[in-house]
């Protein structure tokens, strides 16, 4: 019985969100990166800043994506340089969803000039071109996996703010929060057990292309060299070396790869978001 | 009208100041010049006799004080070290900048519209699958690495393209060698801009696609051809010009990895070196010219969205 009532709810979501089929091929694919990345010291015997081969070698049986300049095993530094830019993605992506939602929360309920502060400081926020901020604020700090985390959780909220304070006007005009306000709910009760759970699956949506627009970030940042500090591997300081023409031109799989597993992981993090907001969406709901 | 826009320019400047006055904090933030004054045969005097010269020996709202009273006379200032005048950095970097980006914007958006638009038109069919798959991958692929990959194929294996530089040095730089040299970085940066517009204008489009006249005019049974193009595509305008006045403030960004990585001599390139060498007076200039296009390029949406859109009143 139980079991039925499980399926009632999450079942048409659950069969919206399979309809897409590129999109649960990338789920599996996300689900193996990201096991292969926390698994690494299982997966891999090399340990990913110390040599452990021949300089630049090409990919061989024990070595199988190669070793760079100073004989590190590619393959190691990969996974764990993905772990490095999927925890830089991750903690950003909180940050600033955390802010933009703070901020939309009380924008959109308390109105006035809160909200006129709130959407002023948004706007100039967002018409700051980005990666001067970006830069600036990587300037400011010392390089690093931290200061990269907060850069990009500080610069990336306007975008939710303004998405969490549109779905509470919205939401402020529906019957269910006008029968709560009439009825003298403390405003404490309708922010967080009324609006909130109604703005989560717009926010979740939103958050997945933040999350890839963040791994896309630290890799060029790391890439320039203001990001993530050799020797720890990022996917982003990995491929540094290809600037150099000799390792572009004789020796791919110093580039090749690192590249490829940002491409992949970026594109299917955008595939399932899209599918879940088709999934999400209340006017998908009949199908 | 008129009426409408100087209301809306006077809103514009506040938010002006504001964000120069913050650019200003952030900057003196990042540190200061004179800490990039070390060594060993720098003495202390060295450095407040540079302090004074470059009034860094004042509070920091003195410095930002001056600073907006020069810009408001006209002048933005002077480098340091080279003591080349700003105006004169920015307006020699802003030709290759403008045409790198004006060149990259039109090929995105000439890729981004029809695409967008037959991808809604044909919705939930194969074709719409593949276009948004396509987007989905355009916008995933880092700019810097499509541009190792271009450079890989281009240059290195087919000795097609130049890789750097916007003509070949020595030659005076005809229009060829120019579009030459600009093809790559203009490619790299039109797929970004092409990869996040196809899926806006496909969903703007579709909203239209999904209006009551729209049914209207399909029952009174006028062709699909007619339906589209007539009623649908011209509502579409609305949407499309507010994805252009989006794309203008990057534009003045300048895509500052592309331009590094292909040498491009652009305002991109400015803003790097005055970031790593803490250029004050460089920075504020790129900082206030962005600012001004992206607030222009807002004002002028609109104004364009007043003018397309009549059910708007100003």
């Amino acid at each position: 019985m139980r079991k039925k009532d499980l399926s009632g709810k999450y079942g048409p979501l659950l069969r919206r969100f399979v309809r897409h089929k590129a999109a649960v091929v990338c789920l599996f694919v996300l689900t193996a990166l990201i096991l292969m990345a926390l698994l690494a010291p299982w997966i891999t015997p090399y340990e990913p800043t110390k040599p452990t081969g021949a300089f630049s070698q090409p990919p061989t049986a024990e070595h199988i994506l190669g070793t760079d300049k100073i004989g590190r095993d590619m393959f190691s530094r990969i996974l764990y340089g993905m772990r490095v830019s999927l925890l830089v993605g991750l903690l950003a992506t909180l940050i600033s969803t955390l802010i933009g939602v703070a901020l939309g929360l009380v924008s959109g309920y308390f109105g006035g000039a809160i909200d006129k502060a709130i959407m002023g400081f948004t706007d100039m926020v967002m018409s700051f071109p980005y990666i001067l901020l970006v830069l600036v604020a990587a300037a400011i700090f010392q390089p690093g996996m931290w200061s990269i985390v907060l850069i990009l959780g500080f610069v990336d909220w306007p975008g939710v703010a303004r998405l969490v304070r549109g779905n509470v006007l919205s939401l402020r005009e529906t019957n269910f929060v006008k029968n709560d306000l009439a009825s003298g709910m403390p405003g404490r009760y309708i922010l967080f057990s009324e609006i909130l759970p109604n703005t989560i699956a717009p926010v979740l949506v939103y958050a997945t292309s933040v999350f890839a627009l963040s791994i896309l970030d630290e890799a060029a940042l790391s890439f320039l060299g203001m990001g993530v500090q050799k020797p720890t591997p990022s996917l982003g300081n990995i491929l540094q070396g290809a600037e150099s023409l000799s390792v572009l031109t004789d020796k791919p799989w110093l580039w090749v790869p690192a590249g490829t597993v940002i491409v992949l992981l970026v594109v299917c993090i955008n595939f399932v978001g899209d599918a879940l907001r088709d999934a999400l969406d209340p006017r998908n709901a009949e199908g | 009208m008129w009426k409408y826009v100087l209301k809306k320019l006077l809103l514009v400047l506040p938010v002006l100041l504001g964000i120069t006055v913050i650019d200003y904090l952030i900057m003196s933030l990042a540190g200061s010049p004179l800490d990039m004054m070390t060594g060993p045969r720098v003495t202390e005097g060295a450095i407040a006799a540079r302090a004074a010269q470059w009034g860094l020996n004042q509070p920091i709202w003195v410095q930002y004080w001056n600073w907006l009273t020069e810009v408001l006379h006209g002048n933005l200032g002077f480098a340091y070290k080279s003591g080349q005048p700003v105006s004169e950095i920015i307006g020699s970097h802003l030709g290759p900048t403008l045409l790198l980006m004006g060149v990259s914007m039109a090929l995105g958006l000439l890729i981004a519209i029809p695409a967008g638009i037959y991808s809604a038109v044909h919705r939930y069919q194969k074709r719409d699958y593949a276009v948004v798959s396509a987007s989905f991958l355009f916008s995933s692929v880092p700019g810097f690495f499509l541009s190792l990959i271009f450079v890989y194929f281009f240059t290195v294996k087919l000795h097609l393209l130049p890789s750097s530089g916007m003509y070949t040095p020595g030659t005076g730089g005809d229009a060829w060698d120019v579009a030459r040299h600009l093809i790559m970085p203009s490619l790299v940066l039109a797929t970004g801009v092409a990869g996040g517009n196809i899926r806006y204008i496909r969903s703007a489009v579709l909203e239209i696609l999904e209006m009551d006249y729209l049914r209207t005019a399909k029952a009174k049974g006028l062709g699909r051809r007619i339906v589209i193009r007539k009623h649908a595509l011209r509502n579409a305008l609305l949407p499309i010009i507010t994805v252009i006045g989006m794309q203008i403030p990057t534009l003045f960004g300048g895509a500052v990895i592309v331009e590094q990585l292909f040498s491009w001599p652009g305002l991109g390139q400015v803003t790097w070196d005055a970031v790593l060498t803490r250029n004050y007076p460089v920075i504020m200039g790129v900082c206030l010219l962005s600012a001004v296009g992206v607030l222009l390029s807002n004002l002028m949406t609109d104004i364009l969205y007043a003018l397309a859109d009549p059910t708007i009143k100003y």
